[in-house]
């Protein structure tokens, strides 16, 4: 239980860090690399969770394909004059209200939780995941296959140069 | 551990992505502050998932990554779209329909 809470404390620290230099670095590929590292965090917290095989497809999809997306975005999308200022002039108020949802979600958290604990006996297995998915989720399961399908779609009708 | 440690965490990286997707001007900078809420909401699921013993909320993470998958794909299309009839990705240069 100890080496748990420290490696979630570890983790968790690095994770905002990571976070924050995301929202206010000045180079947008130190963004992108910065969200890999909230993203495997994200994952090792899976971990910690117990829940391995979510763990693995988020290292998969996340690190492995959006990133990648995201630096072929940064790549294509370079501005002919150089790097502008990449943020707008609502510094001051965008960080209160960020400040204040924080504080209310706290404080809700803590009434509502307390001391609530994580207790995990064994991994989720795989096994288990499967099943459900294919016997109580096969509708939803069928219906996001058709929606990332016609979003595939969708981008390539987009971005095609006609 | 407690719950709420984790559910915290997850409200923190919430707001770091709203900050974010309020301040930014580049299109793809304002998409990952979207990526960063959306992997602060799969973490409140996942540790719902460990304290409840159900894995229906691993199952809709699932989900929720598949479609921030799709989000990406069209949402970086459009953006593409608007630097091309702009030359640059500044969201702010897109105002034509503004009153």
């Amino acid at each position: 239980m100890v080496a748990q809470n420290v490696a979630f404390w570890i983790i968790a620290i690095a994770m905002v860090l990571s976070a924050i230099g995301v929202v206010r670095t000045s180079n947008v590929v130190h963004a992108a690399l910065y969200l890999v590292i909230v993203l495997a965090g994200a994952a090792a917290q899976y971990i910690l969770l117990a829940a391995e095989f979510v763990a693995w497809v988020q290292v998969l999809i996340y690190i492995g394909a959006v990133v990648i997306l995201f630096l072929f975005g940064i790549m294509l999308t370079r501005s002919p004059m150089g790097d502008l200022d990449l943020d707008n002039s609502q510094r001051m108020p965008a960080f209160v209200a960020s400040l204040a949802l924080v504080g209310t979600l706290t404080a809700l958290l803590v009434d509502a939780f307390g001391n609530s604990k994580v207790v995990i006996d064994s991994p989720t297995k795989t096994s288990v995941l499967s099943s459900d998915i294919f016997r109580l989720y096969i509708v939803p399961f069928e219906a996001v296959s058709i929606l990332l399908l016609a979003a595939l779609v969708g981008a390539i009708v987009l971005a095609r140069r006609d | 551990m407690i719950l709420n440690q984790f559910l915290i965490l997850a409200a923190v990286l919430f707001c770091i992505g709203i900050y974010g997707v309020l301040v930014r001007r580049n299109g793809v900078l304002v998409l990952m502050s979207i990526e960063l809420m959306l992997n602060a909401v799969n973490l409140n699921l996942i540790a719902f998932s460990a304290y409840l013993k159900d894995t229906s909320g691993q199952i809709f993470v699932l989900f929720v990554i598949t479609i921030a998958a799709a989000e990406v794909g069209v949402g970086l299309a459009i953006i593409l779209l608007l630097f091309r009839n702009f030359r640059s990705p500044d969201l702010d240069q897109a105002q034509q329909l503004k009153g």
